[in-house]
């Protein structure tokens, strides 16, 4: 037997169908959650580019060792500029090094099985809420170009571990002060939770899942690989709560570092 | 006893519309209750299709105030005020009132390649109970076909029942992937015949499902990740090469051989 | 003249649960011809209802479990009515047959050492039900069903049987139906057909069965001329809801009362404590205080009475709501959720808080349900030959709930999904042993297809007659207060009567709506002649028990009676039958039991 022989099908299209033809007879307001997507994530999206293109001054405050999340790992003639680092293999970039930076992270989110759901959903309509009618007339869903990329997620969730490490070495240095000694300020526990909140967002990833036990058909087989899905498993029931809440965080937490760097406000020392 | 307003689709193939049928309310009805209510007094031909009235078959799907529910799962004191509007399941032809043709599920079942395990050993298989557990969240399925209906990859898109599965039988390969002892790999036909990259995760089936099975999560983006293994990922692709180990190609999956 | 479709198999089943899944598997794997018939969708028959799970002695977690066990405690459970050649071919093979569905893709829950786990249950002496939480019946059909479908089996969803055929030598020849969905006649000739039809439950006002329990294979079976035995044995569950509405007659686990759920009457009183029988007086506690040890140490006192048998608890019920002391709506009081904390509820009974919570919007730890008696199973049915499941018709086979004997007058729980499928492949071989013995090409009489047809249709050319749904709320309501739970023969007497008055009225039913598509009214009317039968069979059978047995309950004979424990009540009709047909009562001598089973009854004692 061949496939075609398992898939001759039967299935009769074009059969009238029952119901009046009306885009929805849903009465809820089941528009209020694609809207509030909408508006979250172009807020997002606005203020990132602002802060890329733009904000190319303030992300780094020096006297307490606070980097931005959208400017780590820094390098470039403008980190040169803050008189942080130098890399000389990079001395050719002439933009904000943000575009380089930012490429992975959305990457990672723009391929995410939960944020696919979302824009799917609110921007692209398709369908805009259960049982409302698709908002397009032609689909082949994820089948062709581009939307076919979406299978490379894990290699995103890859390149996301190695920012995750960066961003949490971030964190650690935002304890070493270039006046000496460790120390603590709000700024330093906001880069933390920025790395714990991005830390819980990738571990909690659909594709980790997989790879960390998901793919096996006997647990019993592998009790290290079961371990850490067991582990990986509720975190993944929650990845829309972390998909979230990272997101704002992460732009939070460059909201604040420009804050203390252009002296709007005062990082307070905790010690 | 107040009244109530059932704002009901009559017809059939040859089309039809909402008809308002008033009747008094009793205590603690669910929607199915109200339809039997309806049939015995004034529509004793109104047609709907039922068994156990207890969520357990899945045979009373209908669309309640525009959301796929069982008729019988659905409490009348849990709707809105005012008319309650119910209308067949939209993606499968009509047939008649509130029932439709779901054959599409049926044909769909037939291609599903059988569980093919290994001998029986003498006193029959051993399982652990960790390994039965996942095929276990799927086997509790039972067919009511709402999450076929809810999915706008069919019902928006007529063309596309030629070549998908649907979340019904997506949970059934994941099931299958995932059983301790099928030995064959289904991974290259669910994608490539069954539709999967069709499916967009927007989880609407997940949403429907009065199981509350995991549809998307434990089972659609899992066989996605499969898929991934067996035809996305280079390095993935490379293992093979160098350990030797084989994909089953479509036609060796619909064949179960390799 | 209607025109209708014609199909021609070696071998048609009739009902697509559990039995006639398996039979069609079985005919099937003999490189047979065969098509399953089924009244609903595939895969919705009542077997998925089935919760606790498939008794079968594998012994893995009682190694000292046997046949002979099941053996034994399944015919003490049916008062030794039971059919004992079908009892041992049960016990012997039920471990062999849920093996094989673990070939077939089903997943049970396990032991530590990874068998499949086995839990305890009323009457079986070990924790004997292999179990998939508690939905065991859904993972029967659903293995089943995706076997069938494997191998290629022709299924006729939403097709209603009507009537059997028989050759002008007597032997089946097929059988005439319609569509549901289109009303478009249907004929199958078939050198053997299969009945699986399942149960008659849909006669009584408050059931656990679905619309498709309305005993059409027992009519059919008994209109062709097969006998039907032991009717009168239907098994009433004590706690079934009767309010809300919308879950009445769902059944209310006897988990309940396990974790200390009590019964109260509307004076709050625990009445069971006054109907404790002398035989189990010794083993029962006499005092609320004792009974409430119970729960925790076993050793500290006598069982709560609670938790005698069911046809005892139920009766009890019965007395209490016939004194006036019921609750409002008919039924009485389970209470845990003035003994038990809330906690406990939901951990040690989540699908049935969650039941109540979703379908009624009942809390059971705040709340006390009402519960009654109802109708939940027919021990008696289709007399068969046991290792084939032959029935006294050539090619006529019979397996599942619509066959009797296996059980006798009471049936333990779990015993229906092993009966399914260790009775269902003995119908598929017999149905396959006895075509390879017969000869010769089946033809239909076109006269008898055209009566049939032309009798189902009369309902849509009357100007004027009875609503199907009164006449089967009025056989409901009668079924339920004459040859319900308690009967005697005054009121089986004035069901007899009365039953008769109903088909009077069914000979005149009227279906208004001039479809046959999907016509649930035309759908109910060609229904009542078998739940009529069914009705009157079960009514006559009890008016002829004079004893109490099992689910059979008289209160004018409340003792079991040897010699009526000796006799099938054997019902038939001449050759020809149908609802207006008289039914015949005829006690006859049930198989003699052969000594060397009758030592292990003895060494019990």
């Amino acid at each position: 037997m061949a496939v075609d022989d398992v898939t001759i099908t039967e299935v009769k299209l074009g059969g009238r169908r029952g119901g009046p033809d009306v885009p929805t007879l849903r009465t809820d307001k089941w528009w209020k959650l694609p809207l509030t997507t909408v508006v979250v994530l172009s807020a997002f999206v606005v203020y990132a580019t602002w802060a890329a293109f733009l904000g190319t001054s303030n992300f780094f405050y020096e006297a307490h060792n606070l980097l931005s999340p959208f400017y780590s790992p820094c390098f470039g003639h403008i980190c040169q500029t803050n008189n942080v680092t130098s890399s000389p293999f990079l001395d050719w970039w002439k933009f904000s090094p943000a575009l380089i930076i930012l490429v992975f992270p959305l990457g990672f989110r723009m391929t995410c099985y939960y944020y696919r759901k979302a824009y799917y959903r609110s921007f692209w309509r398709s369908p805009v809420a259960c049982a409302v009618q698709d908002a397009h007339t032609k689909y082949t869903g994820e089948t062709k170009a581009p939307l076919i990329i979406q299978n490379i997620h894990r290699y995103f969730f890859y390149f996301g571990l190695v920012f995750n490490v960066l961003l949490t070495v971030d964190a650690v240095q935002a304890f070493i002060w270039p006046g000496g000694g460790v120390h603590m300020s709000i700024g330093t526990l906001v880069l933390c939770l920025n790395a714990s909140l991005l830390w819980l967002y990738s571990l909690s990833c659909h594709a980790c899942r997989h790879m960390c036990g998901g793919q096996v058909r006997n647990f019993s087989q592998h009790p290290i690989r079961h371990k850490l899905w067991k582990f990986v498993t509720p975190l993944n029931a929650k990845h829309m709560q972390f998909a979230w809440m990272s997101l704002v965080v992460v732009a939070l937490t460059d909201v604040y570092v420009r804050l203390v760097a252009s002296g709007t406000i005062t990082d307070l020392k905790i010690f | 006893m107040t009244d109530l307003t059932m704002r009901i689709w009559r017809g059939d193939e040859n089309g039809g519309e909402l008809v308002d049928y008033t009747i008094e309310s009793q205590e603690n009805e669910v929607v199915l209750d109200v339809i039997h209510r309806l049939q015995a007094t004034q529509i004793p031909d109104l047609a709907c299709r039922w068994n156990c009235k207890a969520g357990k078959c899945g045979s009373c799907s209908a669309e309640i105030n525009g959301m796929p529910r069982l008729m019988c799962m659905t409490r009348m004191d849990q709707l809105p005020q005012g008319p309650v509007t119910i209308t067949p399941m939209r993606t499968f032809p009509i047939i008649r009132d509130l029932v439709t043709d779901v054959s599409f599920n049926y044909e769909m079942a037939k291609r599903v390649p059988a569980f093919n395990p290994p001998p029986m050993p003498e006193g029959g298989y051993r399982m652990q109970q960790i390994d039965v557990e996942r095929g276990q969240e799927f086997r509790k399925c039972i067919e009511c076909f709402m999450c076929q209906n809810v999915c706008h990859v069919i019902r928006d898109h007529e063309e596309n029942k030629v070549n998908y599965a649907g979340p019904r039988f997506f949970i059934r390969y994941a099931e299958l992937e995932m059983h301790p002892l099928d030995t064959n790999d289904r991974r290259e036909l669910v994608r490539e015949k069954m539709g999967l990259g069709l499916c967009n995760i927007t989880k609407c089936c997940t949403e429907v499902c009065p199981e509350h099975i995991k549809i998307t999560d434990n089972a659609i983006i899992p066989l996605k990740e499969r898929a991934v293994d067996a035809h996305y990922d280079p390095v993935a692709w490379l293992g093979r090469k160098i350990t030797g180990r084989k994909k089953r190609t479509a036609d060796e999956a619909a064949a179960d051989r390799p | 003249m209607a025109d209708y479709e014609h199909h021609s198999y070696d071998v048609i089943i009739i009902g697509a649960g559990g039995a006639g899944l398996r039979a069609a598997i079985e005919a099937k794997q003999r490189g047979l011809n065969v098509a399953i018939i089924c009244k609903s969708l595939l895969g919705k028959a009542h077997t998925v209802m089935a919760e606790g799970g498939v008794a079968a002695a594998m012994g893995n977690v009682y190694e000292e479990d046997n046949w002979q066990v099941h053996f034994r405690d399944t015919m003490r459970g049916g008062k030794m009515l039971n059919n004992w050649r079908m009892a041992q071919l049960h016990a012997q093979e039920s471990p062999d047959r849920v093996l094989e569905l673990e070939q077939w893709g089903a997943l049970f829950d396990r032991t530590k050492d990874g068998k499949i786990t086995q839990r305890d249950f009323g009457g079986h002496r070990y924790a004997r039900l292999a179990h998939v939480g508690d939905r065991t019946g859904l993972e029967l059909i659903r293995t089943l069903q995706q076997k069938a479908v494997s191998m290629d089996i022709d299924v006729f969803m939403e097709c209603k049987v009507l009537r059997l055929l028989r050759d002008d030598q007597g032997a089946i020849s097929g059988a005439v139906g319609y569509w549901r969905p289109t009303g478009e006649f249907i004929t199958f000739s078939a050198k053997s057909v299969i009945l699986a039809t399942g149960g008659v439950g849909k006669s009584w006002k408050y059931t656990s069965n679905s619309w498709e329990g309305t005993g059409d294979g027992h009519a059919m079976a008994m209109w062709a001329g097969a006998d039907l035995i032991d009717m009168e044995c239907i098994q009433f569950h004590p706690t079934g809801m009767v309010w809300p509405l919308s879950v009445r007659g769902i059944l209310v686990t006897e988990g309940v009362r396990g974790d200390g759920g009590v019964l109260r009457n509307s004076e709050q009183k625990r009445f069971m404590f006054d109907y404790i029988a002398d035989m189990f007086k010794a083993e029962t506690a006499s005092s609320e205080e004792e009974a409430d040890k119970w729960y925790d140490d076993h050793t500290a006192g006598r069982r709560p009475p609670e938790l005698l048998p069911r046809d005892e608890v139920a009766r009890a019920i019965n007395t209490e709501v016939k004194a006036g002391r019921g609750s409002p709506h008919g039924g009485v009081f389970l209470d845990i959720a003035s003994r038990r904390s809330a906690e406990f509820i939901r951990r040690r009974l989540p699908s049935m808080y969650h039941q109540f919570m979703e379908l009624a919007g009942v809390d059971i730890t705040t709340t006390a349900m009402e519960v009654g008696p109802t109708c939940h199973y027919i021990m008696g049915g289709v007399r068969v030959d046991a290792d084939t499941t032959a029935t006294a018709i050539p090619g006529l086979f019979a397996a599942g709930e619509v066959a009797g004997g296996m059980h006798g007058s009471n049936r333990l729980g779990g015993n229906s999904l092993s009966d399914l499928i260790v009775f269902g492949r003995r119908a598929g071989m017999g149905a396959a042993d006895y075509i390879e013995g017969r000869s010769g090409d089946i033809t239909l009489d076109a006269a008898q297809v055209q009566a049939i047809i032309n009798e189902s249709l009369v309902p849509f050319s009357r100007e004027e007659g009875e609503n199907p749904y009164d006449i089967q709320r009025d056989l409901q309501e009668l079924m339920q207060s004459n040859v319900g739970i308690i009967r005697t023969g005054s009121e089986l007497d004035e069901a007899v009567v009365k039953l008769e008055e109903l088909k009077e009225r069914a000979n005149n039913v009227i279906v208004k709506g001039n479809t046959r598509v999907y016509n649930p009214a035309w759908n109910l009317a060609t229904d009542l002649p078998a739940m009529l039968t069914v009705s009157t069979c079960a009514a006559l059978g009890a008016q002829a028990r004079k004893e109490s047995r099992g689910g059979h309950t008289r209160e004018d004979f409340p003792k079991p009676d040897a010699a009526f424990g000796k006799v099938n009540m054997v019902l038939s009709q001449e050759n020809g039958g149908g609802m207006n047909a008289p039914v015949k009562v005829d006690p006859q001598p049930i198989l003699e039991m052969p000594d060397d089973l009758k030592v292990l009854f003895e060494e019990a004692k």
